[in-house]
């Protein structure tokens, strides 16, 4: 009795606050809002014994994703977001599209038929422990993807370094210009800069 | 016993939520945001679905798929900053100045 009423209350949340987050003006509401989604999608996580995956949730993405949008919205300047024309011309046609997507989606959903069976049902699950379960299956199946997740990280990690410095770069080479215009007493490359 | 089929419900509407508002927003960061959203509803999807076919399959796929939102964010949130560095403006106008 308890479970269905804790799941409609974790759908109703989402759902609400998947709204809200696209709806809202203020994008730090917006990522606020997307914060509560993502704790009541851990919860959904729990109840579908995913300990493991529901605390990755709430660590990675509320703790570390969310933090780093925060941080970009705080860097750049909210006072600039303008309205403009929709990414589709027209708003509505862009609702109209995601609904008819879920009018599509929930009217193919009773054609589904289950596949096979895998040999991980949730007693033997709950009693190894979701951690040692997803463990063993991704040091011994899932080895290889494990390591091109590590070098996808690692990529990441670089293109930021990357798109960091060139920031850095063009800045230092702006300010080095007005230097020059602010000294032009001063013998600098000139011709090498303004070609 | 949750029927699979609300989960699967509750994650279409999560996915369409999030291509609404890919669609309709024009902020670069909301339109990330959004593609989280509908990383999530693919993930409850994943989960759910590998609950009720008695596999782990699904849950390292919502691992893998976790990082790779990870690096999506990161990368996406340092061109929107180079972006917006070059441009002071987070809009999707700008990327008219990648075509060349």
């Amino acid at each position: 009795m308890f479970i269905p009423i804790y799941f409609w209350y974790s759908a109703f949340v989402i759902v609400l606050c998947g709204i809200l987050a696209i709806s809202l003006r203020n994008p730090v509401h917006s990522v606020l809002a997307v914060l509560v989604l993502f704790f009541h999608m851990a919860g959904l996580y729990l109840l579908l014994q995913a300990e493991f995956l529901a605390a990755v949730q709430i660590i990675v993405y509320a703790g570390a994703i969310l933090v780093l949008y925060l941080f970009v919205l705080f860097l750049v300047n909210l006072k600039e977001e303008l309205k403009l024309s929709a990414f589709v011309p027209g708003v509505w046609l862009g609702r109209g599209i995601a609904a008819g997507l879920f009018v599509l989606l929930i009217w193919m959903l009773p054609s589904f038929t289950s596949g096979i069976k895998g040999n991980w049902p949730s007693a033997a699950v709950s009693q190894a422990g979701h951690t040692k379960a997803l463990g063993g299956e991704l040091f011994t199946t899932y080895l290889i993807p494990f390591e091109i997740a590590g070098l996808i990280l690692l990529v990441a990690l670089v293109g930021s370094l990357v798109l960091a410095a060139r920031i850095e770069g063009e800045q230092s080479g702006r300010s080095g210009k007005r230097d020059q215009n602010e000294h032009p007493a001063l013998p600098p490359h000139q011709e090498e800069v303004q070609p | 016993m949750i029927p699979l089929h609300w989960y699967v419900g509750l994650a279409s509407a999560l996915f369409c939520i999030g291509v609404c508002g890919f669609l309709t927003r024009r902020n670069l960061i909301m339109m990330l945001l959004s593609a989280e959203l509908m990383l999530n509803a693919v993930n409850l999807n994943l989960v759910a679905m590998s609950y009720y076919l008695e596999s782990l399959r699904g849950h390292a796929f919502t691992f893998f798929i976790i990082t790779v939102a990870a690096a999506e964010a990161a990368i996406g949130l340092g061109i929107a900053i180079a972006l917006y560095q070059h441009r002071r403006s987070v809009h999707t106008d700008s990327f008219t100045d990648l075509k060349g």
